[in-house]
């Protein structure tokens, strides 16, 4: 953005630093509050806290009915929750069914169990395309599904908030919670990829 | 509104990019403190999240587009701290001048115009007195509408039929709280629509939910 008309576009790191200046000198902004901002996002919050839900639903019945009834309530058990995570509903993927989420309109995202989105989920390819040809687009993103699966795509334009619970791979029955929380990635939980066994 | 932000169903984009193993959740350090700058902005200009992302909606092609998800970030929090007039028009482009070494008048500060919003309470999350006007499995049409302001009934839904999946509980109305004329709670429904119902007869077979505030339905006779 140029203000007076000239070709020439400033870096946005250089304007990030002039906002930060001008609203931190009058004390608008403090600077140790955006520390612990971004270290929240680059630390404490992130896709590990959805693995341990997905973990714990796979294996605890219980959790999984609660956790499928009223997500927000069940992902709060494990003491997660806060800023893009006042509804969160949980919807499964099965063997016949799967679910896959987007927001068209910006970039919606479940930040209590997920944290910041991944770069894939904010460019204007998957919003645009994932509502209009989703075979398509998970086939691009490296998930081929047979074709009697019924695909679901779930787009964010209220608050609630979507998170998938992936299908627990084959293989995998002898494994413990403790054991499965790694096997679940970020992508599985936003419904692009499957959760692989070891 | 119809801007650039209403993605859904356009064309021209290309192919998604294929999602990458441990990539940091800023690859850059300026997109961490634009994202913290922005979040931490609304409160000091006296705005809500809505009238932020209604912000993020009438930036420029350029200003959506070509410094990414945290340039939008960036460019919205000028847009609104000009608008509450925190922040004078050009002040963050003659600092940043500054910075690099020119000389380069920086412009006064001005009086604040906050819009003298106050949320009735914390989140958007409402309880509201009525009952829901529509119940799960009943077919309701979005609104054909295209209002002038915020909304968030995405374009490629208007004017089509679906299925009420789930009641979702009350939220504050972005159309009219981005524009702080009011939370006008409202049930959401996330309501289920056939591809072909959205893209024609000759769309892949799936289903899409979206989730739509009350306002933006009408019972099918």
């Amino acid at each position: 953005m140029t203000s007076d008309g000239s070709a020439e576009r400033l870096s946005p790191a250089l304007r990030t630093e002039a906002l930060e200046q001008l609203l931190t000198e009058r004390g608008l902004v403090d600077p140790d509050a955006m520390d612990r901002l971004i270290t929240r996002y680059e630390t404490n919050v992130g896709p590990l806290n959805g693995a341990k839900v997905v973990a714990r639903a796979w294996t605890d019945p219980a959790y999984r009915r609660r956790l499928l009834d009223d997500g927000t309530a069940a992902i709060a058990e494990l003491g997660f929750g806060g800023p893009q995570g006042e509804c969160i509903v949980v919807v499964e993927n099965t063997a016949t069914t799967h679910n896959v989420v987007v927001c068209t309109l910006c970039s919606c995202y479940p930040w209590p169990v997920l944290g910041l989105p991944p770069s894939w989920y904010k460019d204007p390819a998957y919003r645009a395309r994932i509502v209009r040809e989703p075979r398509t687009v998970l086939s691009e993103m490296g998930l081929e599904l047979p074709g009697d699966v019924q695909i679901i795509v779930r787009d964010s334009t209220s608050e609630v908030r979507w998170l998938v619970l992936p299908e627990r791979p084959a293989g995998t029955e002898g494994l413990t919670e403790e054991q499965l929380v790694p096997l679940v990635t970020r992508d599985a939980m936003v419904g692009v990829a499957k959760v692989e066994a070891p | 509104m119809d801007r650039i932000a209403d993605m859904g169903g356009t064309r021209g984009w290309g192919l998604t990019h294929p999602p990458r193993i441990d990539e940091p959740v800023f690859e850059e350090r300026w997109q961490g403190r634009a994202f913290a700058l922005g979040i931490l902005a609304i409160p000091v200009a006296g705005w809500n999240v809505d009238a932020f992302r209604h912000a993020t909606e009438r930036l420029d092609r350029t200003a959506y587009l070509d410094d990414g998800y945290y340039g939008r970030w960036l460019n919205s929090a000028e847009l609104m701290l000009t608008e509450s007039a925190i922040l004078a028009p050009d002040a963050i482009d003659a600092r940043a001048r500054n910075l690099r070494g020119e000389h380069v008048e920086e412009p006064p500060t001005p009086e604040p115009a906050r819009p003298g919003y106050a949320p009735a309470a914390e989140g958007s999350l409402r309880t509201v007195d009525a009952a829901p006007a529509f119940a799960a499995g009943e077919r309701v049409r979005a609104r054909d509408m295209s209002p002038p302001g915020h909304t968030r009934l995405p374009a490629y839904a208007r004017g089509h039929t679906g299925v009420v999946e789930l009641v979702q509980p009350a939220e504050v109305l972005p159309d009219t709280n981005a524009h702080f004329l009011g939370e006008n709670p409202q049930y959401v429904y996330s309501v289920r629509f056939d591809s072909r119902e959205l893209w024609g007869a000759g769309a892949e077979p799936f289903a899409v939910t979206v989730d739509l505030f009350e306002s933006y339905l009408e019972k099918i006779a």
